[in-house]
């Protein structure tokens, strides 16, 4: 029985995981506890003394899903940089990896296939912390895990691409600072898009977060419409399919030429 | 008849207008240790990477291992061991876990890689340190563990660009004592050095490469034999000697002199000799050393340029 070779990239950053998951465990659960704390449940108690609820929901259980799929992006944007740099030019084990069977295609989609693993792992974790605080009323909530990972996998699998074509670490900071920071803030993560200028609606509806919120929330209270759900995947597919065919051609022309 | 481990005809690689390999041509045996000789930029880790099936050629055929690159490159990988110039190991991660995570690369049975792991380790003296951290262990010991996972395969070909750059005396010499091992294994060994010493202790044969082309080939002896006399005596000048008027009164001494920027080489089949007549010439040089001829002046004789500069 052969293994894929994509799942043979897995193993080996999933071993990487193993070996350092001290460190990792630790942010793993703290981050969502923070973040829970003080929007959740500080923010949130200020909210529900104010207006009462947002789009129907206790503030609490509107952010929830909202932070977990958030936080999904902000690790596999993170993951999806400097590490890629990383293994192409600094510590060069993906040179070492190209050498083998394994063609430069199938590193990069396991990569991506990892780091979406890995962001489904924080996911986990973020759904058990938001769930022993009470923000998810629904059991559908378990389906916000793949909704973080799809979402996680519309961010990686651009950077990705994108990291491999650098020399230098220098627009990571800008990516994360103009690009994932705005999406953060402006994708119906803290407050329903509508609260927008009209004019900017549209381009909320442009960010991949925007849809994997939109798919999480929808999952953890329970309330979908079926046709919004089918766009929101397609579109985080959609975002996939369209890098991967960037990404195994840029992996080729900086490992393989 | 077996066929030829690699064997190239023409083969050339490009990088836009850039030619890094212009049209060489070479084949490799079953169980032999193969050189590219020549300096920095002659061409040899793009003919490296041809060979290792991960850099596509530009022109020219290439076999390896019977196949084309081009069609069967995971195929022939999986028989081919690479040590490449600069260590690409998983220095956060132990020794052990780098072994393991190369040969998963393979697609071998966890089982079989920890055998293997464990023979190879003892074999490239590592044992002692299968649990430390990659990133602490010395030069030496980085460059033996890339040797080690480079055989997790089983390899039938071994690939090693500039095996001993940048490693102290002491290190080099039991790499080369751990190739050597290897090769009596049956092991085909490629590989590309810029160290005359390393392609003579090493290499059955090798050719010599300089921009991008293959100015010679053959046994180092045989190559020494035919570019050059048997011995050369080293003529150190003095530091205010003018270098023009000695390299003339130097000529007929032997029968072909190279200036270089310190030293003149006189090239003779009879050093001692030649070295008397120098001195009781009335020479007064520096110093006066005579040595065989070896791999440098081959490439010094063919290009007229030394193979560090």
């Amino acid at each position: 029985m052969s293994t894929p070779p994509l799942i043979r990239v897995v193993e080996r950053e999933a071993l990487v995981y193993v070996r350092l998951w001290r460190g990792l465990a630790f942010s793993t659960f703290v981050q969502p506890t923070l973040y829970l704390a003080a929007m959740g449940i500080g923010l949130g108690g200020l909210v529900s003394a104010h207006s009462g609820r947002v789009d129907g929901l206790a503030y609490l259980d509107f952010i929830a899903p909202g932070l977990l799929v958030a936080s999904a992006m902000q690790l596999a944007a993170g993951e999806s940089m400097w590490p890629v740099l990383g293994g192409a030019k600094w510590m060069r084990q993906f040179h070492g990896v190209v050498a083998t069977p394994i063609g430069p295609g199938e590193l990069y989609g396991g990569f991506v296939l990892w780091t979406t693993l890995r962001s489904m792992l924080g996911a986990a974790a973020f759904l058990f912390v938001a769930a022993l605080l009470g923000a998810v009323p629904s059991a559908w909530g378990v389906l916000a895990i793949p909704a973080a990972g799809s979402c996680a996998a519309a961010f990686c699998a651009p950077l990705t691409a994108f990291s491999i074509t650098q020399d230098s670490d220098l627009s990571f900071p800008m990516i994360m600072r103009l690009g994932v920071l705005p999406l953060f803030l402006f994708s119906g993560t803290f407050f329903p898009i509508n609260q927008l200028p009209t004019g900017l609606r549209p381009f909320a509806a442009l960010s991949p977060l925007w849809h994997g919120v939109e798919l999480a929330r929808a999952a953890t209270t329970g309330r979908f419409d079926a046709v919004a759900v089918v766009v929101h995947v397609a579109v985080l597919v959609g975002c996939v399919v369209v890098s991967a065919w960037f990404g195994v051609r840029a992996f080729a022309r900086r490992l393989s030429s | 008849m077996s066929v030829p481990m690699v064997e190239a005809r023409a083969l050339t690689k490009r990088f836009g207008p850039f030619v890094a390999v212009d049209g060489i041509d070479f084949t490799i045996e079953q169980g032999e240790a193969f050189g590219f000789l020549g300096p920095n930029g002659a061409g040899k880790t793009s003919t490296m990477r041809m060979i290792g099936c991960v850099s596509p050629r530009s022109g020219g055929v290439l076999r390896v291992l019977g196949d084309d690159p081009e069609d069967d490159g995971p195929s022939i990988r999986a028989r081919l061991g690479v040590v490449p110039q600069e260590d690409n190991l998983d220095t956060e991660l132990t020794v052990w876990d780098n072994l393991m995570i190369y040969g998963r690369y393979f697609d071998l049975p966890r089982a079989e890689i920890r055998e293997r792991a464990a023979e190879l380790l003892e074999f490239v003296q590592l044992s002692d340190r299968r649990d430390s951290r990659v990133d602490p262990l010395s030069g030496g010991m980085k460059r033996r563990l890339t040797i080690a996972r480079s055989l997790i395969n089983r390899p039938e070909v071994l690939l090693l660009d500039e095996p001993t750059t940048g490693l102290d005396p002491q290190a080099r010499h039991l790499v080369w004592d751990r190739l050597y091992r290897l090769k009596r294994t049956g092991v085909t060994l490629v590989l590309t050095t810029h160290y005359m010493d390393e392609a003579e202790q090493l290499c059955d044969r090798l050719v010599i490469m300089d921009n991008a082309s293959i100015v010679a080939e053959g046994s180092p002896r045989q190559l020494i034999a035919d570019n050059v006399t048997r011995e050369v005596v080293e003529v150190r000048l003095d530091i205010d000697a003018d270098p023009a008027s000695e390299v003339a009164r130097l000529k007929r001494f032997g029968d072909r002199i190279e200036a270089l920027a310190d030293r003149v080489l006189v090239y003779t089949d009879d050093g001692d000799t030649t070295a008397g007549a120098v001195v009781s010439d009335g020479f007064d040089p520096a110093s006066v050393l005579v040595r065989r001829a070896s791999l440098e002046d081959v490439f010094l004789t063919l290009t007229g340029r030394t193979l560090e500069d």
